[in-house]
């Protein structure tokens, strides 16, 4: 029997991002659509950045995670169009990420607080960090540095 | 046409291939740990790049090449990027000084792609610009701290630029495959990217103290129609193609 579009969408929601195990990957956003054509179940999925190296761990996660829940035959479809953006990390995403201890993205270009001891007394270290998706700040007050999600 | 567009595609993909490969050289080398971590993700971002072109090159051509195909198994006469890119690093000024010139280039001509009439180009241009406008915004930054910054990190600056912008003229360069895709709304023209190109980078120059040398001349636009590169591409190449030369078919 075929599963749900929304029971496939949950499955794809226990599936952590590889680089960033505390978020899914439906938190971050990269999931675009879930369907079916005939009893091929279609996912559409969304790079971050071009040049991300999870990229094609996501894939091979994505279908595990499928067949695992018996779902045989899983076809992925790459969209690039409209572009990823740090918008559609899940509100969700966005609490996991700041508990991990990574600041979520900002509309003003830095992190808000820092995600040790709240303070907003910052410094950025770098413009990138350990992803591509990442920058490097440091907290003035507690003197920790930590993971900024850069605002794309 | 569908000639024209395989060879926008490819300097499209070899102009960021080549500078990627240039760039992920400092991997491990450069002057401290966080400059290091930006130019290897600088460098990234570009192969991310390179594999969208170099993809759809392949599909245009339809002899069956891959983005690999393409980036690994041609030789230098069949690259058809910019000079600039595929120059040595020189020191870390020069490779900073480098990359503002390509990026605000890049910035510039991926925004103006957004609209082309090929949808595949306007997708990728809009992830790729978004990708560009962080790189400008720390490469612009860099020139205008070293410029401005020690009498030492000057006089290098200087130098650096004195050595890159004749090479930085060939981006503006019109040839006919150029003049011909432009015409059917594929790619902006070129040289009617220039001014805005040279008001912006005039600019920067001034916040950094810095001024563009008295060249009177680009480099005649040999690298992107492939007829003649400097010495320095096939050295690349040793190197980037060696592990596809030595054990053909390998895979990860």
């Amino acid at each position: 029997m075929r599963p749900s579009v929304d029971q496939i969408w949950t499955w794809l929601d226990a599936v952590p991002d590889p680089e960033i195990p505390a978020i899914s990957l439906v938190d971050l956003g990269i999931i675009r659509d879930v369907g079916f054509d005939g009893e091929t179940c279609v996912v559409t999925v969304t790079p971050t950045y071009s040049g991300c190296p999870a990229t094609s761990v996501i894939n091979m996660e994505i279908k595990a995670a499928l067949h695992d829940h018996g779902v045989e035959r899983v076809e992925l479809k790459r969209q690039l169009s409209p572009p990823w953006t740090t918008d559609w990390i899940s509100q969700s995403g966005r609490e996991k990420l700041e508990k991990y201890g990574i600041a979520p993205p900002q509309a003003a270009g830095g992190p808000e607080k820092c995600p040790n001891c709240a303070s907003t007394n910052l410094e950025r270290l770098s413009q990138f960090g350990s992803t591509p998706c990442k920058a490097q700040w440091r907290c003035k007050d507690c003197l920790e540095p930590f993971d900024y999600f850069k605002c794309i | 046409m569908a000639d024209a567009l395989f060879e926008t595609l490819l300097r499209l993909g070899d102009n960021t291939l080549i500078l990627g490969h240039r760039v992920s050289e400092w991997c491990g080398h450069a002057p401290v740990l966080e400059e290091d971590i930006a130019l290897a993700n600088t460098a990234l971002d570009l192969l991310g790049q390179t594999s969208l072109w170099l993809e759809y090159a392949g599909e245009i051509e339809g002899a069956g090449r891959s983005a690999d195909d393409l980036a690994f198994l041609r030789d230098a006469w069949d690259f058809h990027n910019v000079l600039l890119v595929e120059l040595p690093n020189g020191d870390f000024g020069q490779t900073v000084m480098r990359q503002y010139l390509f990026d605000q280039f890049n910035l510039m001509n991926l925004r103006a792609l957004t609209g082309s009439t090929d949808n595949r180009i306007a997708e990728i241009a809009e992830k790729a610009v978004k990708e560009a406008a962080y790189h400008v915004d720390r490469s612009r930054g860099t020139v205008v701290g070293l410029g401005d910054g020690t009498a030492e990190s000057h006089e290098r600056m200087q130098a650096a630029l004195n050595i890159l912008w004749p090479y930085a003229l060939e981006l503006f360069i019109t040839d006919d495959t150029d003049a011909d895709m432009a015409k059917a709304g594929v790619i902006p023209d070129p040289k009617t990217l220039e001014a805005d190109y040279r008001a912006t980078i005039e600019a920067t120059l001034a916040e950094a103290t810095l001024t563009l040398p008295d060249a009177h001349f680009g480099h005649r636009g040999s690298g992107k129609d492939g007829r003649m590169h400097t010495e320095h591409l096939g050295h690349i190449l040793t190197q980037m193609q060696w592990l596809q030369r030595a054990y053909p078919g390998q895979a990860w």
